[in-house]
């Protein structure tokens, strides 16, 4: 089973649930798709024994062959490769690695060449299996890295993805594919405004959900009456505690000093599992 | 015209509590929310729609079922692995065209679609420029250029001397757009590991593009330790610590309310720490 926690608004505690989860189970690969911002890590202390880079393909042009006929640039819906009467440029960092130019160019003038943007890092924290991503600082594109982690999913273990905040590209290639995605929310406006986003998001890409409720007890009740409402499952409550934050401050999971909460985890794990059926 | 960008690299540090708050202190700005996938500043600021502009920063390819031949050329050639069984996958799809392309019965056209929209409108505070990125849309990094530009117009015409941008958590394509040009960056950070893990690398980003970075620690006072090692980082960088705001549970509150805290509770201690931190960032940028 692919279990995905993800959460609209940053900070709520994905990471914290992913972690707790993972500590929580057997035979669990732990993967970290928040490329941008990979925490697990500080939270797990994996050892890493395998690195490899993340690259992407962009456009060479041999000008030597090249006659600035500008079909490529044409071609090209990002923007990246730009024709003028006696030179051509092209911009990285805008290619997505469609190869359309290489393809278009009538001279045959243009191969491609690797490119890196980040990482893949591999190992273990005890007995998790653990993978996580890093985009390369000034790198904008997130998703080929995402790709490249989700490509470790082992499928004979569980797998748990700690996604990235927002509801666009990269949480969407995060969790897609996943048989269930936990929402992490907190009980506050921001929560639930963009707890409702995400959860749009997920609707639109038919991927089942349920709700954790982090730091219960701060806010309003504002998500517990929308959740009612449209009959979306609460699976589990952490309540706001400093002991907590103070945990999670100095990069120690709350279950290892909280064991009890184990037990919570275990068992949202396994209604999950029952519902979705694998 | 002075613009600044406030980042975290980490979620839920508290950017959209201390723009909304600088909203109220600066007087004359205009407010930009570049956080266009997972916007909240409106809730605080309560803006008036004034104008209401279709984004359309993608395109998706459409397979005409009529002219298909089933000849492969379109799954063979897509980099994406947006194509099965000659049904386009909305989600993979980078809308590039090589699909377009190699078809040889010119079966496939690519479609502009609507990914979101771009408001402009007035708040109690001043003219604000936000947007609104559809779930499930790529190109965040065009819509905050737009939203930027927006911003950029309502400053020029309103004669406002200053653009506060609220920006995104990350490090990749929205906030690369939302810093790029800007004269400050406010970094809100939090005395965690991985706030720290977070603030180093937006930090890092900020540099790469030449712009300068000032540090504010919110919730110093959950880990004092942290908070200290941010400082000695900080200092050891030459970046400014301009801010350290303690943890109160009336930051919370004044969310709830819908309300700025600098307004809701102008006499709490996070009030007085955002005040004062504004006129440091304000002296600053002169």
């Amino acid at each position: 089973m692919i279990l995905s926690v993800a959460s609209g608004k940053g900070g709520t505690g994905k990471t914290t649930v992913a972690v707790g989860m993972a500590l929580s189970l057997e035979n669990v690969q732990l993967l970290d798709c928040d490329v941008e911002e990979p925490n697990v890590h500080i939270l797990l202390h994996p050892e890493i024994n395998e690195t490899r880079a993340v690259n992407v393909p962009v456009p060479v042009v041999d000008e030597k062959l090249c006659d600035y006929c500008g079909k490529c640039s044409e071609f090209c819906e990002y923007n990246a490769i730009v024709v003028m009467p006696n030179k051509v440029m092209t911009f990285p960092a805008l290619c997505h690695g469609c190869g359309g130019c290489s393809i278009i160019c009538p001279k045959s003038a243009i191969t491609e060449e690797k490119r890196e943007i980040g990482l893949v890092k591999k190992g273990f924290a005890g007995n998790i299996e653990f993978a996580c991503g890093e985009l390369k600082i000034g790198e904008p594109m997130a998703d080929p890295i995402i790709k490249q982690v989700k490509s470790e999913i082992n499928d004979k273990k569980t797998v748990i993805i700690d996604a990235p905040p927002g509801t666009s590209c990269p949480v969407i290639t995060s969790v897609y594919g996943s048989d269930c995605c936990l929402l992490v929310t907190e009980p506050t406006p921001f929560g639930l405004h963009d707890l409702k986003l995400t959860i749009e998001m997920l609707r639109e890409i038919k991927i089942p959900f349920g709700v954790i409720v982090n730091r219960a007890g701060i806010g309003d009740r504002k998500v517990y009456g929308y959740c009612e409402e449209e009959g979306i499952p609460i699976l589990l409550e952490i309540p706001f505690s400093r002991r907590v934050a103070e945990l999670y401050s100095r990069g120690i999971p709350f279950v290892n000093e909280m064991p009890e909460w184990k037990r919570e985890f275990l068992s949202i794990f396994n209604s999950v599992e029952k519902q979705v059926g694998k | 015209m002075k613009q600044i960008a406030i980042l975290s690299g980490k979620g839920g540090t508290g950017k959209t509590t201390i723009t909304a708050s600088f909203a109220v202190l600066a007087h004359n700005a205009v407010i930009a929310d570049c956080d266009v996938d997972a916007a909240d500043l409106h809730l605080i600021l309560d803006p008036h729609v004034n104008v209401k502009q279709e984004f359309k920063g993608s395109k998706l390819a459409v397979i005409d079922k009529s002219k298909c031949s089933e000849c492969d050329e379109c799954e063979r050639n897509c980099r994406f692995n947006a194509i099965k069984d000659f049904v386009v996958d909305p989600v993979l799809c980078e809308g590039c065209g090589v699909c377009v392309y190699v078809c040889p019965e010119k079966a496939i056209r690519l479609e502009e679609k609507v990914s979101g929209y771009a408001f402009i409108s007035e708040t109690r505070y001043g003219p604000m420029a936000h947007a609104r990125l559809n779930t499930a849309e790529s190109n965040s990094g065009k819509l905050v250029s737009l939203v930027r530009q927006n911003a950029k117009q309502l400053a020029e015409k309103g004669k406002r001397d200053l653009i506060l941008i609220d920006g995104p958590p990350g490090i990749g394509c929205p906030v690369i757009a939302s810093l790029t040009g800007v004269d400050l960056t406010l970094i809100i950070t939090e005395p965690t590991m991985s706030g720290i893990h977070d603030l180093q690398r937006v930090l890092e980003v900020a540099k790469h593009f030449g712009v300068t970075s000032a540090v504010c620690i919110n919730m110093y006072d959950i880990n004092i330790e942290n908070t200290e090692r941010i400082a000695e980082f900080c200092n050891r960088n030459n970046i400014e610590t301009v801010g350290k705001i303690p943890f109160n549970p009336i930051v919370t509150e004044a969310m709830v309310a819908g309300k700025p805290v600098v307004e809701y509770s102008p006499k709490s201690g996070p009030s007085n720490e955002i005040r004062e931190m504004w006129n440091k960032v304000r002296r600053g940028l002169e």
